[in-house]
């Protein structure tokens, strides 16, 4: 099948073009990225000026604003990862293969948010920065996992191969996802099991959840800003000599 | 409103530095992402713009989507 006869009409890979992709994805990034800084500012403002003291824990729950949504969207783009990875590999299309690229870094980067305030909420909490309980380590081995998806794909010169091979490990590693989730339950962990009910009085829980929630959203926004934004690079660094990337260079529009 | 002060505010009831350090982390590293992310943007841009990329050079395979 030509490029040509994909990107000429709408369909099921209209949008897995890179021609077509290109130009979306630089029209949606700047939203994501405004959307994600004023949901970050109500969720920042609930979170220090409306969600009261914890009763137990004083001030240093407040690290629960940053560290919750980091830690679900290490998981959750994980998950994201797998999956457009997977479509790349089974349906062959490239920009799939490329979003998945994408996402790792940030993945990445939130994994290590996970972990960083995790470990100064753990040390005034639990008298420890680091414990070698369910919770913890397997969360290190996600960022283990992002690592491995990034070098093994760096260290492969076809893209093409690069990307079914990371592919294959992003797959494997997704049994390592409910093992995060569920460890607390599984195991005997340090780790506390839920984190929305803090307090016993429900009208705190409300505001602390809405604090925690605006930003979680605000993380998800961002994430896709920043996905999108290094998706369109790596677009360009893979097909610099294609037709389309001719053309917006001749038009000007490559930013 | 929690805070009587603003260094009542900075003190985060004794634990500023374990508060304000996983900010700062959080802050630090989107700073950091961002900026790597427009620096990736530009090198791939001036690769195209710049680059001596020759038309029968095309490492493109056609059937691929």
């Amino acid at each position: 099948m030509s490029t040509l006869s994909v990107h000429a009409r709408p369909g099921l890979f209209w949008f897995s073009s890179p021609q077509t992709f290109f130009p979306l994805a630089g029209r949606l990034t700047p939203w994501f990225f405004v959307i994600g800084a004023v949901l970050a500012a109500l969720g920042l403002y609930v979170g220090f000026f409306v969600a009261p003291t914890d009763a137990t824990q004083g001030e240093s729950y407040r690290i629960i604003f940053i560290h919750v949504p980091a830690a679900w969207m290490s998981m959750f783009l994980y998950l994201i990862m797998a999956f457009w990875a997977a479509l790349g590999l089974i349906l062959n299309t490239r920009v799939s293969s490329m979003m998945a690229t994408a996402i790792a870094p940030t993945g990445a980067l939130m994994t290590v948010l996970a972990l960083i305030t995790g470990s100064l909420w753990g040390r005034p909490t639990w008298g420890t920065y680091w414990v070698w309980d369910a919770r913890l380590t397997s969360e290190l081995i996600l960022l283990f996992l992002y690592l491995g998806f990034l070098a093994l794909q760096a260290a492969i010169d076809d893209p093409r191969r690069a990307d079914k091979a990371g592919a294959v490990l992003a797959l494997v590693g997704v049994v390592n996802i409910p093992i995060i989730y569920f460890s607390v339950q599984w195991w005997n962990t340090l780790h506390q099991g839920s984190s929305v009910s803090l307090t016993r009085s429900p009208s705190m829980a409300a505001t602390m959840l809405l604090g925690m929630l605006l930003m979680a959203l605000a993380f998800w926004s961002y994430s896709i800003g920043a996905a999108l934004h290094r998706v369109r690079s790596i677009l360009l660094e893979r097909e610099k000599r294609s037709e389309w990337a001719r053309e917006l260079r001749a038009a000007e529009r490559l930013k | 409103m929690n805070w009587a002060s603003a260094a009542d505010f900075w003190a985060m009831g004794g634990y500023g530095f374990y508060v304000w350090g996983s900010y700062a982390t959080v802050l630090a590293v989107v700073v950091i992402e961002i900026v790597l992310l427009r620096v990736r943007r530009r090198r791939a841009i001036s690769e195209i713009i710049g680059g001596n990329l020759e038309m029968g050079k095309s490492t493109q395979t056609v059937g691929d989507r």
